[in-house]
């Protein structure tokens, strides 16, 4: 194998392989390493790569093309998708993800949006790490 | 003829049966497509090594049809046996012999060693080709073992607990290995193992044997994605509802777990609407799955037969 690449995936980490994998390449886009239309190794490359199984890789190639990160064409393979800031859009997306898990916290504690802006501005006035809105619901 | 290009299949067994005085394998069920790993997961005496064993042609069925790649076992073995490679825990080398004996000896039999690769794994495998056996350690023994199958670049491996027994460096070097043959992708793996971390990773198909028969054969993005643990907060009134698909349902003061091997996202709702909230859905690992998939069908069984056995 001689691909100038390779993945390690957590076996710690609780989330599912194919997860680590979707994100394993979104960073390798936000840090500049794959650019718009870089071709992405096969499926079955990828798999000897990262040393995870060719059906595992299928569905972090299907997500990501279902998100809009990568595109596939029929017979010459994935590329990364030729979107301007790509690499912003999948930052912001990330950043999302959190925030929407703080909606949820937030609302299964009782909290509504207006005390969770403050919350959100206060820590940000501190400066702590966002897991306290995490643990607060702890406290309950 | 029977080829491969005739199916898609390297290996199908269809309703196979053996019964021996104590045990019983009852219509077993498999396919693996070319091309994939299937990981067999069963506890000891589940009928992991018969089901392999019956694979190989080393055991005849009482009844059913197995063929591997293409060929219908174990009438056609020896046609088949040129391109399937098998390791077992207990494989046999001639302790007085080296390695480089063993690896002259099998390009002797098999036109399709390959001398180059079998030097690239003997480094790999960080193994002396002038080595006695005897003089080997057990992991060492393995690795020689498993050189010697894989330089004949077989179609199919099938792998008996390849890794039982083997410190975390070798069972690496192993793994790594598999997957490599998987590079070419008209190449399959059947492997067993009481290890479902190893197989958790690797697999395409998962199949899982207890008592005789399968469990449960699928593949392995869908069944892990199948199950979930949903933990719920709940008050003393809360009556939740017997889904289809729960495995277990505890409760403790206000909190329930609920396993289920038919998640989908409304499950979500029905709990809401039930007065639950849902403090978290949690993914399962393979073992997690592994041991609530055999305790539920053993329950399911004694329930069935009224308990005895």
């Amino acid at each position: 194998m001689s691909l100038n690449f390779e993945f390690i995936l957590s076996q710690t980490d609780g989330r599912p392989m194919y997860l680590q994998i979707m994100e394993q390449i979104k960073r390798q886009v936000t840090l500049g390493d794959w650019s718009q239309g870089y071709k992405l190794p096969s499926i079955r490359e990828m798999a000897v790569a990262s040393k995870v199984s060719v059906i595992t890789v299928k569905r972090a190639y299907q997500e990501l093309e279902s998100e809009g990160v990568i595109v596939t064409q029929q017979g010459k393979g994935s590329f990364i998708a030729q979107i301007d800031n790509l690499s912003a859009q999948i930052k912001e997306q990330e950043m999302d993800k959190y925030l929407k898990q703080a909606i949820d916290i937030a609302r299964s504690v009782g909290m509504n949006a207006k005390q969770l802006k403050m919350r959100l501005a206060e820590l940000q006035e501190t400066n702590s790490p966002n897991k306290t809105i995490k643990s607060e619901k702890n406290n309950d | 003829m029977t080829d491969l290009s005739s199916n898609n299949y390297a290996i199908e067994m269809n309703n196979v049966s053996k019964s021996y005085p104590l045990f019983e394998l009852s219509n077993i069920n498999l396919k693996l497509e070319t091309g994939n790993i299937m990981g067999f997961i069963g506890p000891n005496g589940a009928g992991k090594s018969t089901t392999i064993r019956i694979l190989m042609g080393l055991i005849q069925q009482d009844q059913g049809q197995v063929r591997v790649l293409g060929h219908q076992m174990p009438d056609q073995q020896v046609a088949a046996k040129w391109d399937i490679g098998y390791a077992s825990e207990d494989m046999r080398l001639y302790s007085k012999a080296t390695i480089a004996w063993h690896m002259d000896y099998m390009k002797s039999i098999y036109s399709s060693w390959d001398s180059g690769y079998a030097k690239t794994l003997l480094k790999r495998f960080d193994l002396l080709d002038n080595h006695q056996i005897k003089g080997l350690s057990h992991g060492q023994r393995v690795k020689a073992a498993l050189l010697l199958m894989l330089a004949r670049r077989p179609k199919l491996l099938i792998l008996d607990e390849p890794t039982t027994g083997l410190d975390p460096v070798a069972r690496h070097e192993i793994l790594n290995e598999l997957m490599d043959v998987l590079l070419e992708g008209d190449r399959s793996i059947l492997f067993s193992s009481h290890n479902t971390q190893d197989i958790e990773q690797l697999s395409d198909l998962i199949t899982f044997i207890d008592k005789g028969k399968i469990i449960a054969s699928q593949d392995k993005e869908s069944y892990l994605e199948s199950w979930r643990r949903i933990r719920l907060t709940i008050n003393d009134d809360t009556k939740l509802p017997p889904l289809k698909g729960i495995v277990e349902q505890r409760r403790s003061g206000h909190q329930a777990i609920i396993t289920t091997k038919l998640f989908n996202d409304e499950l979500a709702d029905i709990y809401k609407g039930c007065g639950a909230s849902i403090t978290s859905v949690e993914n399962m690992t393979l073992e997690e799955i592994f041991v609530s998939e055999v305790q539920s069908s053993r329950l399911l069984e004694s329930q069935t037969t009224g308990g005895l056995k």
